[in-house]
Formats: C-alpha cells, structure tokens, sequence
C-alpha cells in the first residue's frame, strides 16, 4: 500500500472525465430529457383539450339534431295542414263545379223539354186542323180559324 | 499461483509498479543474483520491496489503466447515447442511461440547494465511474491476474477502488472543489471567518476554532477516500481468502459474497456521491 503519483494521475483523469462529462454529456442528455418531458406535458394538455372540444361537439351535434328534428315535424305538419287544406279545397272546388254543370244541365233538360212541348203544341194543332179538315171534308182555312187553333194550342 | 498462502495474499493486494528506483539500488532477480543500479532509472518494479523502495516518485500500471478504461468505457457510453439523444421515444439504452441521469439529477435536486451547472455532471462522473471501477471486483481474482501472469507482468491489481492511490486521487479532486467553492462563494474573508470564528464567535477560541474548522475540512476527503477504499479492499481480501480454500467449496462462499456485492458495489458508489455533493452544498452555504 505504498501513496506514489498515481494519486496525481487519477486526479487528473478525473478532473478530464467531469470535465467531459460536463461538456458533451450532461447538456444533451438532460436536455432531451426535459424536451420530452414538455412534450408529454403538452400532449395530455392537448389530449385534454381535444376531450373537452370532444364533448362540447357532441353536445353541439345532440343539439342541433334535436333542433332539426323538431323543425322537420314542424315541416311534416304544415306540410300535413296544408294538404288537407288544397284536399278540402278541391273538393269544394269540385263540388261546386258538380252543382253548377247539375244545374246547367236542368236548364237545359227543362230548356229541351219546353221546346219539345212547342213543337208537340205546333203538331197537334195541325193534327187538329187536319183532322177537323178530313172530318168536314173540305180544308179548313187555317187562317181563317187561327184564334181557334191558337186558343187550342194554349189549352194543350 | 504463488507457493503458500502468505505469498499468495501479499501477490494479490500489490499493484503493477512503474517507478524511479535511486541510483546506487540493490535490485534482486528471481534467482538472488545482486545488480546494483549505476543510476537511478524508471523501471517496473519486480517486487512489493522494490516498489515500496520506488517511494512517491512511483504509478501504479494496474490502478491507473483500469480506471482510466472505465473512465473511459463510461465517457464513450454515455457520450454516445448523449449524441443520438432524442426527444422522441428513447432506445434500450438510452432509456438506461436517461434512468441514471435522472436518478443522480433528482439526488443533486434533493440535496444541493445552491446554482451551479457543475455538480451534477460530477455527480453523475463519480457515480457511474466509481461504480464501473468497483464492479471489476466482480471479475474472479485470479482471472486478470493470471492473464496478465501469462502476458509476463509479475503482479496486476486490478480493482482501482481497492488502491489508496485511487479513492484518494478522487477525494483530491472533491477536496479541491470544496477549499475553490468555499472561497468563490464566501469570500478568502468569508470563508477565513468561518474557519476562524466558528462554532465560538469569541476571538479568544480562534485557534480551538481553526483547529476544529481545519481537521472538520481535512476529514471530509480522507474519510471519503478510506471509506470506500477500506470496503472494496476488504471485500477483495475476502475474495482472495475464499479462492485460498478447497476449489470443491469455493463457489459457496464465492457466490453470497459476490451477491452481497450487488448492494455493496453500487452502494459505496452511491455514498461517495452523496457525499461529494453533500460536502459541496455546505461549501456553498453561506452563513
């Protein structure tokens, strides 16, 4: 156990080591490892952030569906009314339009009617002239009996 | 292996010596022939003798080659996990060496209040270097002994930690640190005040003080260099007390001891840093 100069050398060696170590080792270790450390701080920040926007959106998208859905049935039943209200028109329309070609067309049986009887009351006048003239024998001036044959005519 | 255990012992717990041996020395080979040195000359020391008789102008080959390698070892590891650093998901192995780093970041944290970018670093030098050093005790003793026997070296210590030379070269070093700090910090004033004036702020107790103050400094190093010299030279005796005994039993006792030295390796090198910045952070403390 004899003290000699290696005392000195390992001083020396050591002295160069730390001072190595201090230089080239300790500054990029720590530094990456405080880089990472930042970094995972900021990604549970941001995971964080994300899970709050996440439920913000959902809320927002519930909302909104709620929204729309509510408007839609709002849609469906003016949508509803409003068929129902051109149906009752239509159909009053229709009805309407029925009674009025019923009612032309009345008119015009009556319209036909009336003219038929004119004609029948012409025809039987002359039937009864006719037939007067064959019962007599001779003609009868038609003329000359024409307030009879008219007064006849207004009785039939 | 040498003739009787005695020998076998002192062969184990001496270092590979390169010194100066003075002119006019008696040198002995193997054989017991005399040459006597016509002057002094730089040689490798051949026995215990002879490299006690080297005196301080003396290095010990084994201590300073393997600390170095570890130093080294250490250096390249960590330099290259510092140069491919990245933010991103680490490797293996920079996961470990992150793991270490952070370990000896959060013991500076914990125990050193001042600002100084320096102790850290060193921290983590003297952790992972004294540990590196220590664990070479993990190494069977005959193994690099016996190579190096092969390879023509008479004797080769290889544990660093278990040479005086080596804990106290880095003690040195803590030493010096503290006396520059203390100074830095406190003022030559400051700190000559607090060598002086403490505990007994009474000018008549200076010298009881500065003998107290003075003692309290010079023991710092010396008990962290003895403290883990003394447990890694004893651990290495019991290692060479165990490979003395029948090879049929050896590994019984070989491998609690070695386990045992699980703890006792990283915990000597855990103390020791602790301790450094223990020390620092008082030479920091102003009063």
């Amino acid at each position: 156990m004899n003290m000699n100069l290696t005392i000195l050398g390992q001083l020396i060696a050591f002295a160069i080591f730390v001072w190595f170590c201090m230089k080239y080792v300790w500054p990029p270790i720590t530094s990456a490892m405080q880089e990472r450390e930042k970094k995972i701080a900021d990604g549970l920040d941001a995971a964080n952030r994300a899970e709050r926007d996440l439920e913000l959106a959902q809320e927002k998208a519930a909302s909104q569906l709620r929204e729309s859905k509510e408007k839609a049935a709002e849609i469906i039943e003016q949508a509803n009314k409003r068929a129902n209200q051109i149906v009752d028109e239509a159909k009053d329309t229709a009805r309407a339009e029925g009674d009025r070609i019923v009612a032309a067309a009345q008119a015009e049986v009556e319209q036909e009617v009336n003219r038929a009887k004119e004609a029948l009351r012409k025809q039987v006048s002359e039937l009864a002239v006719v037939g007067a003239a064959k019962i007599l024998g001779k003609s009868v001036d038609a003329s000359a009996h024409a307030d009879v044959l008219n007064q006849l005519t207004e009785e039939l | 292996m040498a003739g009787n255990s005695q020998e076998y012992i002192a062969h184990h717990l001496t270092n590979l010596t390169f010194g100066k041996l003075p002119e006019g020395y008696v040198r002995q080979d193997h054989d017991g022939n005399e040459t006597v040195l016509t002057e002094s000359t730089w040689t490798m020391a051949h026995n215990g003798q002879e490299a006690a008789d080297m005196g301080f102008m003396a290095f010990h080959v084994d201590s300073l080659g393997w600390s170095l390698a570890m130093g080294i070892l250490f250096c390249w590891l960590f330099r290259k996990v510092a140069k491919s650093a990245t933010s991103d998901q680490p490797g293996k192995l920079q996961n470990f060496v992150e793991s270490v780093v952070g370990f000896v970041d959060g013991t500076v944290k914990e125990t050193f209040h001042g600002r100084n970018p320096l102790v850290a670093p060193l921290a983590l030098t003297i952790f992972v270097w004294v540990f590196l050093m220590n664990s070479l005790k993990w190494l069977p003793v005959d193994l690099v002994p016996s190579i190096a026997h092969a390879m023509g070296l008479e004797y080769f210590k290889i544990v660093p930690t278990a040479d005086p030379n080596g804990t106290l070269g880095l003690s040195l070093g803590v030493f010096l640190l503290i006396i520059y700090y203390s100074i830095k910090v406190k003022g030559i004033g400051g700190f000559t005040k607090e060598l002086t004036l403490t505990p007994f702020n009474h000018p008549i107790a200076i010298p009881f003080n500065l003998f107290l103050e003075v003692l309290g400094l010079l023991t710092k190093p010396l008990s962290l260099a003895l403290r883990l010299f003394g447990n890694m030279y004893a651990g290495e005796v019991v290692f060479i007390l165990i490979a003395l005994l029948p090879f049929y039993i050896q590994w019984g006792l070989n491998v609690p001891w070695a386990i045992f030295h699980i703890l006792v390796i990283p915990l000597q090198a855990f103390i020791f840093m602790v301790l450094t910045i223990v020390y620092l952070s008082q030479a920091h403390e102003d009063h």
